[in-house]
């Protein structure tokens, strides 16, 4: 994935001046404008950001004594088991969102059915999964989900991780749901109307025409749904499954459980969540931008 | 009246096994209900800290000081892209710990804040984050004659902000701010994980010594069923007091 925020910036990013002739007037600057773009705005940000975690890792670096070895090898040493966690936090978050998507969508169609049962049934349960915070959700499936089921006579062991996917899938279901059901909304009466002239059924218009339609609208609140349960992942460490989080307090504890290595270690954490979900905030916003001028 | 309910969930438990214990066990009530006092401590306290700093990143933002704008940008895209629990873990562990901190009597360390107000501070600076960004988008939507007038009138920057374009901006972004807010209350619950005796962390206790795990999982979806559906009510009651005649509907 590319950062998004590269793409905006002009090639020549020097002083005024560059591009015309010496005692040109301001005015006849070719590239004045275009640096003035919201994508540039985050350029000192990301200076502030690495300032104000050197202001904190610095004093930790002084403290540590010549016995010990400094934070930052630390840092370096644990680096590849630390990045190991965050790519299964990745990949709790990738299977999540899968199945959180699948379930999502059906809900999401199910809160437009015209029978008012279903439809009422569907609204709850958006709705209970939607306002029920993430974490007791994930409580929720952790201690009430048995550690292995049977399935037609076979024992499927179930592995905490994977109860930690079906419990942040719980509340993307909703969110999902939700999103769909704002986007169809979004689709002019008349599509419906034109679509039943031409005797398409109900379920030809909702997955031929009414959907395609959505599914660009859909992108952009999809992916922040994203970054949310990829931010979310960190909780399963609360109940007991080992991801990045866990790793980070097990290295600090294999260190020595130096208390100047805390802020150095869970900065490095932040810094990798930040470093995976900025470019898709970029990206979520740009895609919005585009998406809403049309 | 408190007996008969004690006696009825007494008797529920007899007869057909459902333990809720924080109905008639005092022990339990008492720590449900200290929960449930930490829990809307800690939701009003950063409700209010996270508007003040929204307002306040917003007027930042909107200052001719490069500095201030960079500053306010660079916290905004760091708290808003990064884990809360992670924020809570490096407030707490990495920053407590390298606070210089106080010896009580007994020569324990008493650092300056304690779990509960480093929870406070760093859901406040978290849902901060995303309120500056609302309110920006609030502020961004008053026309720019409106300020215009202001100014005409011999408001100051700053009158002009708090008695003009605040007020506006407000009813513009409140739908956003509900969300937010509303998701800052379910965010206390992240709490737990410094050990802040909040509602999940009180019924873990519970469930954890009375083995009754599935009867305090539906008291907890209870509980925050009936303390989101309180806060909607009350931003929607808000949200129709504040209402600007003459737009919508």
């Amino acid at each position: 994935m590319t950062d998004p925020a590269m793409n905006g910036r002009p090639a020549g990013g020097g002083p005024p001046g560059e591009g015309g002739h010496p005692g040109d007037l301001p005015v006849l600057l070719p590239s004045a404008l275009s640096r003035t773009g919201p994508e540039t705005r985050l350029r000192p940000a990301h200076a502030w950001l690495l300032c104000g975690l050197a202001a904190v890792a610095l004093p930790a670096w002084a403290q540590a004594g010549s016995g010990a070895s400094s934070p930052l090898e630390v840092v370096i040493r644990w680096a590849p088991l630390l990045l190991t966690g965050f790519a299964f936090n990745v990949a709790i978050s990738l299977m999540a969102m899968l199945l959180g998507t699948l379930a999502g969508t059906g809900l999401g169609i199910a809160m437009l059915a015209e029978g008012p049962v279903l439809r009422r049934l569907a609204w709850t349960v958006t709705q209970v999964f939607r306002n029920v915070p993430w974490l007791v959700l994930l409580f929720f499936v952790m201690f009430l989900v048995p550690f292995q089921v049977t399935v037609l006579g076979v024992r499927v062991p179930l592995p905490d991780w994977v109860k930690a996917t079906f419990g942040f899938a719980l509340p993307v279901m909703a969110n999902v749901a939700e999103i769909v059901r704002g986007a169809v909304r979004s689709v002019p009466t008349t599509q419906w109307e034109a679509a039943e002239s031409l005797a398409f059924t109900r379920r030809q218009i909702l997955w031929r025409i009414i959907l395609p339609q959505c599914a660009k609208r859909m992108l952009p609140p999809w992916m922040n749904v994203y970054a949310l349960i990829a931010m979310a992942t960190v909780q399963a460490s609360i109940v007991g499954v080992t991801e990045m989080l866990t790793l980070t307090a097990q290295v600090h504890a294999a260190e020595g459980g130096r208390p100047e290595l805390f802020a150095p270690l869970y900065g490095f954490a932040l810094l990798c969540f930040f470093l995976y979900c900025y470019p898709i905030d970029r990206l979520t916003a740009r895609l919005e931008r585009r998406f809403e001028t049309r | 009246m408190i007996d008969t309910i004690q006696a009825w969930f007494q008797r529920l438990y007899e007869t057909t096994g459902l333990n809720f214990t924080v109905f008639y066990d005092a022990y339990d009530w008492n720590r449900y209900v200290g929960g449930l006092r930490m829990t809307l401590l800690l939701g009003v306290t950063t409700i209010l800290a996270s508007l003040a700093i929204g307002a306040v990143g917003a007027l930042l933002q909107s200052s001719p000081s490069r500095l201030l704008r960079g500053l306010v940008n660079g916290f905004v895209v760091a708290f808003r892209n990064t884990p809360p629990l992670v924020q809570i873990f490096f407030f707490y562990f990495g920053i407590g710990t390298l606070l210089p901190a106080a010896r009580t009597a007994d020569g324990l360390r008493a650092p300056i804040l304690d779990n509960v107000q480093w929870a406070i501070v760093s859901l406040s600076l978290f849902a901060g984050a995303f309120n500056v960004e609302i309110f920006r988008s609030g502020i961004e939507a008053v026309p720019k004659t409106t300020v215009e007038a202001a100014e005409a009138l011999g408001y100051t920057r700053l009158k002009a902000y708090r008695h003009v374009v605040l007020p506006l901006a407000l009813r513009v972004c409140l739908p956003a701010l509900n969300n937010n807010l509303i998701n800052l209350l379910k965010t206390t619950t992240l709490a737990y994980a410094i050990a802040v005796p909040e509602t999940l962390y009180a019924v873990k206790q519970i469930w954890s010594e009375s083995q009754n795990v599935l009867e305090m999982m539906l008291v907890l979806l209870a509980t925050y069923a009936v303390l989101v559906g309180a806060l909607v009510w009350i931003m929607h009651r808000w949200e129709r007091a504040l209402r600007i005649p003459g737009y919508g509907r």
